[in-house]
């Protein structure tokens, strides 16, 4: 049995203002597991989320991911950490409508010392993993809602990070690309990658392996098996 | 250490200058604007400083005017005949050449013209050295020779020429009492513009025809460079040593030297209200770089999410700064280089305007750039990076 990849105690975030996003989480999550984070607005989904993503530093308690407590990591460690370990997927896509699909995806490794044109070289190949190698050339206002989110989740794989966020992935979508770009995350956890997905929407999460239901900064209930 | 290339940064800056074209010319215009009056003023200056400094070069700076002041009683006064030998003898002094006004004779062009009507021309008996020591030449026809100077023949200074409506030699005109052949009109002389109104006669001439006596209203001479000042010391004594205090010693050529030193100073205060130009220039683009830093909170954590540093996104950020104002230079310096070329061809003169001035002139700006860009970078990278799911 392997050991988790991303492991949180006791973590609590309070916001400037007395607003207690977190008020005590634990998790943890192993290779290749298929994470939902649900709750409603303001259940403290989305700190929780920067919080493991290195975004952010909790009030008390301890991130620790891939077996680096997140605590003892300055600045530019955790930059490194957010590059080299984790693959961010947002609701918004955050594409830039100045570049074709192609140099989207390929600012993946932007900040990884690789050569711009080896970096392109790997987010052609992470298009065509996705099956859209008829669009690197694309620019994303040409690309319709499920296939900007697809070259936003190639971008995210770029690094070949052990652990994927994902942050209402499918909130901009219809419900026929919200499905395959679930199936797409699942696929991803079949070679060991974790997938964690915020969302609010239920029906979404009960397709995923496991379940973990925050409401007020706590978890409330847990469903599913962690471990594969 | 930053992972980011040097050319990865070029695309980045580059790309967020094209996200908002127009925000990126009207901020680079300010820019160029400045520089554009910098590089035109130095190089308007330079070109017209060259073309005096070679004036002065052609010139000569060692030219002395000695022309007699008038008496007590404000009656002008002549130099004695012996004056030009004189000071000739004084070493230094290389050429020397003697002009005498003939004040009871005018210059008509034909004996029915009244007496009195002189055009505004004065007829001079001159030294028939008087065209080497001045350095000027002849627009028409030719200076006295040998041949001819005991002949009634006039060479006319080019407002004499236009004064009496006479466009080529050969003419004849009628002197009071003698008529005279006109074989040459001089070129304007820049440094002894008073020769310019003159009818010259040659001395020999002159002596015989109108009973000149020699005594002079003015001497033109040369002295070896460096001697200068000590010769023009003892003309006066030398001149007319019963009346020094009536010698009035110039130098004409110093009144271009205080054009150049003019022009200088002109120059420094124009620089300066270009610099001021400059510097709005950088304000407005230190402005629109924090309006980015502000506008682009999401694309900002968007990078540190995938890994920027925050010395990346300040370099991001001071490289657009810099790309900015420095294209804003390059520009204007192409601007302030056509100036500087129109100008020299509406003046007839070559310009002059060094390589360095625009290298320089890009230099500053690449300066002003990161000077503007550095509360931006700053600023944009003390960004938090969860800024990019702040959107939700």
């Amino acid at each position: 049995m392997s050991a988790p990849v991303l492991e949180c105690h006791d973590l609590t975030r309070h916001h400037p203002g007395g607003v207690q996003a977190l008020r005590g989480v634990s998790l943890r999550v192993w290779p290749g597991d298929f994470v939902a984070v649900v709750g409603p607005s303001g259940s403290g989904k989305s700190t929780l989320l920067q919080l493991i993503g290195a975004l952010d530093r909790p009030t008390a308690g301890e991130v620790v991911l891939a077996g680096r407590d997140l605590a003892r990591l300055s600045d530019r460690a955790l930059s490194r950490l957010r590059a080299e370990t984790i693959g961010f997927v947002f609701q918004q896509f955050h594409l830039s409508p100045l570049m074709t699909a192609c140099d989207n995806v390929a600012e993946g490794l932007l900040y990884s010392g690789v050569r711009h044109g080896e970096r392109r070289r790997r987010a052609a190949a992470a298009l065509a993993r996705l099956g859209l190698e008829d669009r690197l050339h694309h620019r994303p206002q040409a690309l319709s809602g499920g296939e900007r989110q697809r070259v936003a989740i190639a971008r995210a794989l770029m690094g070949e990070p052990a652990v994927i966020l994902a942050d209402e992935p499918t909130g901009n979508l219809d419900s026929v690309n919200g499905q395959l770009v679930v199936e797409i995350l699942r696929e991803l956890t079949a070679d060991g990658t974790a997938v964690v997905v915020v969302t609010h929407d239920h029906e979404l999460a009960a397709r995923m392996g496991r379940r973990i239901e925050l409401r007020d900064g706590l978890v409330v209930h847990e469903a599913g098996s962690g471990r594969q | 250490m930053s992972l980011l290339r040097p050319t990865d940064v070029l695309r980045l800056a580059s790309r967020g200058l094209r996200g908002h074209p127009l925000r990126f010319l009207l901020s680079a215009a300010g820019i160029a604007i400045g520089v554009a009056a910098m590089v035109a003023v130095t190089g308007i200056t330079q070109t017209s400083r060259v073309d005096l400094e070679e004036q002065l070069a052609k010139l000569g700076t060692n030219l002395l005017t000695v022309v007699p002041s008038d008496d007590m009683n404000g009656e002008p006064t002549r130099l004695p005949a012996t004056a030009v030998t004189m000071v000739g003898n004084i070493s230094p002094v290389t050429d020397i050449s003697g002009v005498g006004e003939l004040d009871s004779v005018g210059a008509y062009r034909s004996p029915y013209v009244p007496s009195g009507q002189t055009s505004s021309v004065v007829v001079t008996a001159v030294d028939p050295s008087l065209i080497n020591t001045l350095r000027a030449r002849t627009a028409q026809g030719h200076w006295f020779t040998a041949a001819n100077e005991d002949y009634p023949t006039v060479v006319l200074g080019s407002a004499a020429a236009t004064r009496l409506g006479v466009d080529a030699p050969g003419t004849r005109l009628w002197l009071g009492r003698q008529w005279a052949v006109v074989i040459g009109i001089l070129a304007p002389v820049d440094l002894a513009s008073e020769i310019d109104p003159m009818v010259m006669l040659p001395t020999p001439a002159a002596h015989t025809y109108f009973d000149y006596d020699g005594t002079t209203t003015g001497l033109y001479l040369r002295s070896i460079e460096s001697q200068v000042h000590a010769v023009s010391d003892v003309i006066p004594q030398t001149a007319s040593p019963q009346q020094p205090g009536q010698v009035a010693v110039s130098r004409p050529s110093d009144a271009l030297a205080a054009k150049v030193t003019a022009d200088n100073a002109l120059n420094r205060l124009l620089v300066a209200l270009a610099a001021i130009g400059l510097l709005v220039g950088g304000i407005g683009v230190s402005n629109t770089m924090i309006i980015a830093s502000i506008e682009r909170r999401s694309e900002i954590g968007m990078r540190r999410a995938l890994g920027a540093t925050r010395l990346d996104i300040a370099t991001q950020f001071l490289a657009e700064s810099m790309l900015m104002a420095t294209s804003g230079g390059v520009l204007g310096v192409i601007a302030g280089y056509t100036v500087t070329a129109y100008y020299a061809r509406a003046q007839g003169v070559s310009p002059a305007l060094p390589l360095w001035v625009g290298l320089t002139a890009i230099l500053i700006t690449a300066g002003v750039g990161s000077i503007a860009g550095l509360y931006p970078a700053a600023r944009a990278s003390r960004q938090a990076p969860v800024a990019a799911l702040a959107a939700l």
